[in-house]
């Protein structure tokens, strides 16, 4: 198949002299600027080299005439970037929490941050504006479990709630009336049968389930059934719940009940992150 | 010219043309991936990160089984956009324990190579079961078959084999595997705590009738991206060589 080279008749151009089966292969050279670009592009590569981290040593490699490094350069996009909003984010640092609300060029600020935060770490559970699902209460509304105020807030963010692993988080434990035999199915019964009518407003006081309820809960609910945030005891005199207000989720809840559970954000987040977003919580509708 | 003259030889016997195109690509290799193994800063000096819990392990299993990565990476890339949204950059040495690695590079989904600690254990199930259930917009597919009997049987071979490539279970931890597993998964949480700290535990699926695969899953995703302790880390001296 090996031959020598000829000129082809009709393009003008030299064969490589090659031949199968009679067929003939062109040898038409390749455009003059593929060829220039191709020889750029090994130049290129050669500063590259010297310039970037490219060549691997026994230990270590070149750092390259430019000392690029991807993890040195997003320090100094952050830090750039800190740089921008220093002034607020040092104040929000400084200032209380009350301090930060009186200043309304400064709260106007951390409600823009705080509402950053709060999409991404918190409404995959108290949904977006704080409209709560089952078992994630609701922010936009009066009832507390832990407190409205704004340092209330800030303590349960920056500490969670039964969160293993924190020392300060909130803690509250209802007892299990049910399933730890403290009272009787029957008992459990007038209870939250009481409670019930405690929530509609028109409670049956003198029944067998008021006398249980100020035995057994109100230490913790309060005897009016008005909750207390110290102690994480939910108001049971409105017709908000964490679960569900029907006579069998409450005697469901009473038998054994659910404990709900929020990360601690402290170590996760800046403080400064922590107090917009508490200013953000507190301004969805019922901060106290 | 004759280079061309023997390039030809070389282009018209398939011998020494395999054996070219193999003594390429090893030189290719060498130059590559070797010094990866040799360079000190490929995998960075930091404290805390640890092999897996065997109920962790079997979470990851059921993870990959399940096709998670189709979706979600497990890669903080250093730009300020990612370490904003899901926290410092991920580590090589994070992940020197993933065999495989997760890092992907398909994200339908968010992220998870932070989400440890970042909901509560009740979120990750109700999630998993139904995303819809608390997460409106979602588009994840529902898992809400995690709810039957993990099967652990082998997890003590499990270990063993990942031993084989270089994860550091002692022999004692393979013995026990079983019971390791079981007391992360009910209450005894203490003696697992012992040897893979900041493992959780308990009754992670909310159903205290048997150990779940959610359980396994729920430990594994609780664990992601919380081994290292960043207020400790220096990054100047991790990235000395960088």
């Amino acid at each position: 198949m090996a031959g020598t080279p000829e000129k082809d008749a009709i393009t003008g151009q030299h064969t490589t002299g090659h031949e199968w089966d009679g067929i003939r292969e062109l040898n038409t050279p390749l455009p003059k600027w593929w060829v220039y670009v191709f020889w750029a592009c090994v130049v290129f590569s050669v500063g590259y080299v010297v310039a970037y981290p490219a060549i691997p040593f026994t230990n270590s490699f070149s750092s390259g005439m430019l000392g690029y490094s991807s993890r040195a350069e997003v320090e100094v996009e952050m830090q750039q970037a800190a740089l921008a909003h220093k002034d607020q984010i040092d104040a929000i640092a400084a200032k209380s929490l009350d301090e930060i609300a009186a200043d309304p060029a400064l709260r106007n600020y951390a409600m823009a941050g705080g509402q950053v935060v709060f999409k991404e770490n918190c409404a995959p559970c108290h949904q977006s504006g704080g409209a709560g699902a089952f078992g994630f209460p609701t922010l936009a509304d009066d009832e507390w479990i832990w407190g409205g105020t704004l340092d209330d807030i800030y303590t349960t963010l920056q500490h969670g709630i039964r969160w293993e692993g924190n020392a300060d988080t909130r803690l509250s434990e209802m007892p299990a009336f049910g399933a730890d035999g403290i009272l009787e199915p029957a008992q459990i019964d007038a209870v939250a049968n009481y409670v019930v009518s405690l929530a509609s407003g028109a409670p049956q006081t003198g029944s067998d389930g008021a006398v249980l309820f100020e035995e057994q809960c109100a230490a913790c609910h309060g005897f009016e059934g008005e909750g207390q945030t110290m102690l994480g005891a939910p108001a049971l005199n409105n017709q908000l719940w964490l679960y569900a207000g029907d006579i069998e989720a409450l005697k469901a809840q009473i038998y054994k009940p659910k404990h709900g559970v929020m990360p601690a954000w402290g170590g996760r987040l800046d403080d400064a992150d922590i107090k917009q977003a508490a200013i953000y919580v507190h301004s969805l509708g019922g901060g106290q | 010219m004759s280079l061309i003259k023997h390039h030809e030889k070389v282009e018209t016997n398939v011998l020494v043309l395999t054996l070219g195109i193999f003594l390429t690509v090893i030189i290719g290799g060498i130059v590559e991936i070797v010094p990866l193994f040799s360079i000190e800063s490929t995998i960075e000096k930091v404290q805390g990160v640890r092999p897996y819990t065997p109920l962790e392990q079997a979470g990851r299993d059921i993870y990959i089984r399940e096709g998670c990565y189709n979706c979600h990476s497990q890669m903080v890339r250093p730009f300020r956009d990612e370490v904003e949204r899901y926290g410092h950059y991920s580590l090589a040495a994070e992940s020197k324990y993933d065999h495989p690695f997760q890092w992907g590079s398909k994200r339908t989904g968010p992220d998870l190579a932070r989400v440890g600690g970042k909901y509560s254990n009740e979120w990750h199930t109700r999630h998993l079961i139904n995303p819809r259930s608390v997460v409106p917009e979602s588009i994840m597919p529902g898992y809400p078959h995690l709810m039957r009997e993990l099967n652990y049987d082998d997890i003590g071979a499990r270990l063993a084999t990942l031993r084989v490539v270089g994860v550091p279970y002692t022999d004692e931890q393979i013995t026990n595997a079983k019971a390791l597993l079981e007391a992360q998964a009910t209450d005894g949480l203490d003696e697992v705590l012992e040897q893979f700290p900041k493992a959780r535990s308990g009754n992670l699926d909310g159903n205290p009738e048997k150990i779940t695969e959610m359980d396994a899953l729920v430990a594994y995703l609780q664990v992601l991206g919380t081994m290292v302790d960043f207020a400790e880390f220096d990054p100047a001296a991790a990235n000395a060589y960088r």
